[in-house]
């Protein structure tokens, strides 16, 4: 299905942590969604023009619908935080490239393992992406505080393990301490977090000779390719821009991590 | 029902265009938008050699509008005669290139690599705010526009229009100065230059720290720059800034636009600009209008 901006209507919602939303939205949209891929929503206050981009964090096709996660970051997230059950809203969508499906097919046929990591508000993505994938998984997360969002969902697809800042739960530090202190290994990490986290695992990935493919953010605009504004720099040229610049929002925001110089 | 305009002896099926750098070239919102129901594509601004652009984040919401300092970012001429050309040439539409540079050579090796190619118009942007070298400076001093856009004429095939910048002191004098090079038609408005700063951050909301203002927050300032422009010159007009509705358009065609083109609410709803084309058909029913042209610069 061609991408295409509809009206979805919100199922559920709540407060998971302070400031972070769960919410169902009943969208035919599910139909067509996959693990890494995000959706963009827009507020109603039409002083705020732009769809915010949000990475889909569940996906029910059954039932026609898709599971965002989110943290207030501005007026447009605020906005959708105040949205009561049967909110009508728009959204832009299916956006971006989710995680290989052709990686993971292997993956599972040749019983590798994979790292599933993700930080603070990139963590939503790994959890279909837990569902998709069907290999070992060790999934990593990272927190500031023992508020363990979606840390029981989780749980249902795979060996979980913590990381907080503050040392309240898991492991002290970040996700990479993480590893360390349990001694895991992986054939293939697949990622989404704050850019130092990508930074690191990208660097752990090229020192262990191993595939990342890490989800990136950047400030987008269109959403669909053609304004240009949500770049990162490539270290190939890539078939579009022909300048080292792929678009996150359409040839990512999933890219491989030795392909972009972050 | 007359829809159909003419500029420069090119005839636009109705004047409904896209505004350079908010469509790339069609490609993308061709999911969206039957490309032959536009008046033209007016593509991306294409340099001789291509241009990386800025550092990111290259794009901030303000209110009721967007700042982008995307810096001109294109594969450059010889990917766009190839990929790009052949693509639009698919749909029946004009095709109108907008061409960037920081020399005047840089612009002239465009229009001389177009001049074979089945482009309808070139579209000179010397108004973009957001490179440091050449763009803006040729359109914000009356002799260097007019130096430049004499030089373009005795180089181009094809009819071209001056895209020029709201950040002057009198817009007419630009107008004016377009029109007495030679050029066939003028489009206005290019962004305003703005700046926005988080401060939360305490930083630039953009790597480039400025960039150039567009959305419905400008369009009051188009307006009436269109309006002015259009009593100042004989040469056609396109006008564009902030254009969200059909009713925005008619706004423009009556202050003296003879096309408009829709910018950043394509980002908003990729869907607008074939929504806009059938808004003015409702409109000129309404109101039995049988020719669009009753309507361009109606409002004296």
């Amino acid at each position: 299905m061609a991408q295409k901006k509809t009206c979805g209507s919100v199922f559920s919602q709540q407060e998971i942590a302070p400031d972070i939303y769960d919410m169902w939205i009943t969208t035919e949209l599910a139909q067509d969604a996959a693990a890494g891929q995000f959706i963009a929503v827009y507020p109603k206050n039409k002083s705020t023009l732009l769809p915010r981009p949000i990475s889909i964090c569940e996906v029910d096709r059954e039932e026609n619908r898709l599971r965002i996660v989110y943290r207030i970051a501005g007026s447009g997230t605020k906005e959708f935080s105040s949205y009561e059950v049967g909110e009508s809203i728009q959204i832009l969508g299916v956006l971006g490239n989710g995680f290989p499906q052709d990686v993971m097919k292997k993956m599972a046929q040749e019983g590798k393992t994979a790292f599933l990591m993700g930080g603070g508000i990139g963590i939503p993505p790994m959890l279909q992406l837990a569902k998709e994938l069907s290999c070992d998984k060790k999934i990593i997360v990272g927190y500031r505080d023992s508020q363990l969002f979606l840390r029981e969902d989780l749980d249902k697809y795979g060996e979980v393990y913590i990381a907080t800042e503050d040392g309240s739960a898991g492991t002290k530090g970040n996700v990479m301490n993480a590893i360390d202190e349990n001694g895991l290994k992986a054939d293939v990490i697949f990622a989404c977090g704050p850019m130092p986290m990508l930074r690191a695992i990208k660097q752990y990935a090229e020192t262990e000779g191993i595939d990342a493919y890490i989800s990136l953010e950047e400030r987008m605009a269109c959403g669909v390719g053609a304004c240009l504004g949500c770049v990162c720099k490539t270290k190939e040229k890539d078939h579009h821009s022909h300048v080292n610049n792929a678009r996150i929002c359409t040839d990512g925001p999933v890219f491989e991590g030795k392909e972009v110089d972050i | 029902m007359n829809t159909a305009i003419t500029i420069a002896g090119v005839e636009f099926k109705n004047p409904v265009m896209t505004a350079s750098g908010t469509f790339g070239s069609g490609m993308e919102y061709s999911n969206f938008v039957d490309l032959n129901k536009l008046g033209a594509v007016v593509t991306k601004g294409v340099a001789n050699v291509p241009w990386p652009g800025n550092p990111t984040p290259r794009v901030a919401e303000t209110y009721g509008g967007m700042l982008n300092a995307i810096g001109l970012q294109n594969p450059g001429i010889d990917v766009f005669i190839e990929r790009d050309i052949p693509f639009l040439q698919k749909y029946d539409t004009k095709i109108i290139v907008n061409v960037c540079g920081k020399t005047v050579e840089d612009y002239l090796e465009v229009v001389d690599r177009l001049a074979d190619t089945p482009v309808d118009m070139l579209e000179i942007n010397v108004s973009c705010p957001n490179v440091k070298e050449g763009a803006i400076a040729f359109g914000q001093k009356a002799d260097c526009l007019y130096d430049i856009t004499s030089q373009i004429k005795k180089h181009a095939k094809q009819p071209v229009i001056m895209k020029l910048s709201p950040n002057v002191t009198d817009i007419t004098e630009m107008a004016k100065a377009a029109e007495a090079a030679g050029a066939d038609a003028i489009s206005l408005i290019n962004t305003i230059t703005g700046m926005k700063i988080d401060i939360h951050k305490r930083a630039f909301a953009l790597a480039n720290k400025t960039g150039g203002l567009s959305g419905p927050a400008i369009k009051p300032v188009a307006v009436r720059m269109v309006y002015q422009a259009a009593n100042a010159v004989k040469i056609p007009v396109i006008g564009m800034g902030g254009i969200a509705t059909a009713e925005d358009a008619i706004e423009f065609i009556l202050a003296g636009a003879t096309a408009v083109a829709v910018g950043a609410m394509n980002f908003v709803n990729p869907y607008t600009v074939e929504e806009i084309v059938t808004g003015i058909e409702r409109y000129m029913e309404r109101y039995h209008v049988t020719d669009i042209r009753e309507l361009i610069g109606a409002v004296k």
